[in-house]
């Protein structure tokens, strides 16, 4: 096969058709009218200002994680321990709030400590993956998978345990913070914090820049592109394999703390809902660079809030967003595998 | 069982790795053949056991036209192989093994083929127990298991490769008497081998390859000096190679003692002089690469020393090598020396970034002067590229220009993995010409070679490794490429043995102080 510059972008055309064509299918499938559907899920997530900003609350932790697993994909590792990571930048950050709640210090001080703690707590979280790699020689993944189960653990056990609520624990979660811990947000009903928002849009730009334009960056990809030679070349690769865990990690630790802080205000059980795994899937979909990250997480966001519409509007569940991102993903990487095979048999046999 | 090879051609892209081999073979006995690294020979086993088709000729088997497609047609044809490297099941029981390559029903039968394993062991006198598990063997036992499966596959055509390469003397005797046996009972064995030795004590015949033809055909008794010349082709001109005075030793190894899965190396003496140029000889694996390596701090040695101007470094790692200006090329340029993705600009900055601390350079890459930098360093080292080609784009040579281009301003040593292969005439000339220039600025240069003539032209001093046995060092000066093939294969290691305190033949001048 020839490959011209019209070839990878018509191939992602190409996924992005075939994903709604099956989600279509699905919907076909339980009786429901598709077009209905999408509608409902477009007007779920942009048809007012309340549903809007939900969008951009959703975006917020998506963006957080994508721009840290953006980070350790550069170095070549798959950090599946993120939503682990996300669960303990939660904890430690509840931590530090029910620790100064009610202390003289100023509550802005204790939100910023609370972030301070979140990172550290999602940083730790991660390089305990990176340290059971590089001296236990435990791959990221089964180590990352492991420890996501832990946090899971230790979370419930802390809701049900030392942080119950008087009385019966529940589900529900912890106490809810004093309203003078929450992250000030734009009105009394909005949970769309501000500083949140800010704080997402400089993490996926610093992620951009320490990618693209620095020497730790390029660093990070010789490591990624071929640990060997990178190693023959001076680089010390398993310690920028650590640095790499590390700020993954202070990301995912910044969208467990931006949850707790702004959203919840407590500590729950699900309280990394799925954001690490999506954020992979974000980080697949823009191959791996930080450009394209904050449009398609918004997009992904997008599906997330507008698909709460449709048990409510068609009976339908849900998940039917996932359905979505999840056939989206696999077309994408499946029709940039056909588009590379395609053109590697091409040269083979001239 | 007689073969016959008709006209066999193969190529891979442009390189001819068997042009119209004709060749045969007898029942009921054991052809030898000979040549260097890349003469073909793996090639021709590999069509005629099924691993890869020929691109024209064809393979007859006792006069009838065969078409051998995979290895399971060979093995039903009755030609079985012996790899190199066993190719069995480690985490198995040695039954198990056994079992794997045959077709038998839903249910294998375990004890009919323990039963015929431990009959054929007992024939034989191996001593293999069926239920023990293959990793607990030694590589010559494996061998055994090897064997003993493709006579249960009912091998009629035994082909062996390399098969006295990392095996214990008794186990070779062994072997050898095996093979006799097997030819004497009607097997017809292909002995595939660069030891002279190997094939003079075992074969009824030999052939030689040299750059994918057939040069030669041999009967016992053999004449060791015309299989060399025949292996290795004519003796080259020889040019002046010392290109300055030698000056203070940089590399020093200390009765080195090296260790890998395959080999030994035993208490390696040698020392390397500023301006030098050491060449390491032998075939590959022979334990050229482990010695390499063991310079540059990425093999930790198992005693002994390696110094650097004095300083002991046996305990140092790559990075703290090259900190002391030491470089290391590696033979795969794409696999370990480059990074293919990244662009011949971003090479530069990488390998600029590294020196020192790093930090000197900021936080930034400050891409316009990186462009420049490059620009400068790609027209110096006439490389075909441009700053943002990707280095999988460019050609081997061009690869290992960019290596070269790579390479710090200051180095004390630099250590290379076969500096030319696969590159034309013109690019190799070239390389030598840089690596020299860095010779007369001070560097020493200690590289691996498979091919004679390199080694002859560059090198002022010769080490030649043969199955972990390392010579003296060598006076280039004095050797002529007939010796050097024969050391390489294994002939004329008496005359280190005989007297160790008096030079050989050509002399060892400055290489072993205590």
């Amino acid at each position: 096969m020839h490959e011209t510059r019209l070839t990878k972008p018509l191939f992602q055309a190409g996924a992005v058709a075939l994903a709604l064509g099956i989600t279509t299918l699905v919907l076909l499938a339980t009786g429901a009218s598709p077009f209905a559907a999408y509608r409902s899920i477009l007007s779920g997530a942009f048809g007012g200002w309340g549903v809007a900003s939900d969008v951009v609350v959703a975006w917020v932790p998506l963006l957080l994680v994508t721009s840290g697993v953006l980070v350790t994909f550069t170095v070549g590792l798959w950090n599946i321990g993120i939503e682990g990571q996300v669960t303990l930048g939660a904890i430690f950050a509840t931590w530090a709030l029910r620790s100064f709640q009610g202390s003289a210090l100023d509550p802005g001080l204790v939100i910023a400590i609370a972030f301070v703690a979140g990172m550290a707590g999602g940083a730790v979280w991660a390089m305990l993956v990176g340290a059971l790699k590089t001296f236990g020689g435990v791959n990221e993944i089964f180590g990352g998978l492991g420890l996501n189960y832990v946090a899971t653990a230790l979370n419930i056990w802390l809701i049900f345990g030392p942080w119950k609520r008087p009385g019966v624990a529940s589900m529900s979660g912890t106490v809810p913070f004093d309203k003078s811990l929450w992250l000030p947000t734009i009105n009394e009903q909005s949970r769309l914090a501000p500083a949140a928002v800010g704080i997402a849009i400089a993490g996926i730009a610093i992620v951009f820049v320490l990618v693209q334009g620095t020497y730790f960056g390029l660093k990070l990809k010789a490591v990624g592109k071929n640990p060997k030679a990178a190693y023959l070349l001076g680089i010390p690769t398993w310690q920028y394999m650590m640095a790499s865990f590390a700020i993954c990690g202070v990301f995912a630790g910044l969208a467990g703390a931006v949850q707790v802080t702004a959203v919840y205000h407590r500590l729950i059980p699900s309280i990394s809902s799925g954001y690490g795994f999506l954020g992979l899937m974000v980080g697949m979909l823009v191959n791996y660079s930080a450009a394209l990250a904050a449009p398609v997480a918004l997009f992904f966001a997008a599906l997330n809030v507008g698909s709460i519409q449709l048990p409510i509007v068609h009976k339908l569940d849900s998940s039917l967003a996932g359905v979505l991102q999840g056939t989206l993903v696999l077309f994408v990487l499946l029709g940039d595998g056909l588009r590379k095979r395609l053109s590697a048999k091409g040269k083979a046999r001239p | 069982m007689r073969i016959e090879l008709r006209d066999i051609h193969k190529s891979f892209g442009p390189v001819h790795a068997n042009a119209g081999i004709s060749l045969e073979v007898a029942e009921a006995s054991v052809l030898g053949v000979l040549g260097e690294n890349g003469a073909g020979k793996s090639t021709l086993m590999k069509i005629i056991s099924g691993f890869q088709p020929p691109d024209s000729g064809s393979i007859l088997l006792d006069g009838a036209l065969a078409s051998i497609r995979s290895p399971a047609d060979a093995i039903r044809l009755g030609i079985g192989m012996l790899h190199q490297d066993p190719l069995d099941f480690p985490p198995l029981r040695l039954v198990d093994d056994l079992l794997l390559g045959s077709s038998g029903p839903l249910r294998p039968d375990r004890r009919g083929a323990a039963r015929a394993m431990r009959e054929l062991a007992e024939r034989f006198g191996f001593d293999l127990d069926p239920d023990s598990y293959v990793d607990a063997l030694t590589v010559g036992e494996r061998q055994q298991l090897e064997i003993l499966r493709l006579l249960w596959m009912q091998a009629k055509v035994l082909i062996l490769d390399e098969p006295t390469t990392g095996i214990s003397l008794p186990q070779k005797e062994k072997l050898f008497a095996t093979i006799r046996r097997l030819a004497s009972e009607g097997m017809t064995v292909l002995f595939v081998s660069h030891k002279l030795e190997d094939v003079e004590a075992l074969c009824d015949a030999a052939v030689v390859l040299r750059q994918g033809e057939l040069v030669g055909r041999s009967e016992p008794p053999f004449d060791a000096r015309r299989l060399v010349e025949l292996m290795f082709g004519k003796e080259v001109p020889q040019v002046s190679r010392r290109c300055a005075e030698p000056g203070r030793p940089v590399l020093s190894a200390r009765n080195l003692c090296l260790d890998s899965i395959r080999l030994q190396i035993k208490d390696l003496e040698l020392s390397v002089c500023a301006g030098e140029t050491v060449g390491l000889a032998g075939m590959e694996g022979s334990g050229q690469a482990l010695f390499l390596s063991s310079c540059a701090g990425l093999e930790r040695a198992v005693s002994g020393k390696v110094c650097l101007d004095e300083r002991d470094m046996t305990k140092s790692s790559h990075h703290d090598f090259k900190r002391r200006g030491v470089a290391y090329l590696p033979a795969a340029r794409l696999e370990e020396g480059l990074v293919p993705g990244l662009s011949l600009a971003e090479h530069f900055i990488l390998s600029e970034g590294s020196r020192g601390s790093g930090t000197a350079h900021g936080v930034f890459i400050a891409r316009g002067a990186a462009e420049e930098r490059a620009t400068s360093r790609i027209a110096a080292y006439n490389i075909k590229g441009r700053p943002d080609s990707p280095v999988e784009s460019l050609s081997g040579g061009n690869q290992q220009r960019a290596l070269l281009a790579l390479l710090r301003e200051e180095l004390s040593l630099i250590l290379v993995e076969h500096p030319t292969r696969g590159l034309d005439i013109e690019s190799t000339a070239y390389i030598w010409a840089k690596l020299k220039e860095r010779c007369s600025r001070g560097a020493a240069i200690v590289f691996i070679s498979s091919d004679l003539d390199e080694i002859l032209q560059y090198s002022d001093r010769v080490l030649v490794f043969f199955a972990g046995r390392v010579s003296p060092p060598i006076d280039a000066e004095g050797l002529s490429a007939s010796e050097l093939g024969g050391l390489i294969g294994g002939k004329g290691w008496e005359a280190f043995d005989r007297e160790s305190a008096r030079a050989p033949a050509p002399s060892t001048q400055g290489a072993t102080h205590a």
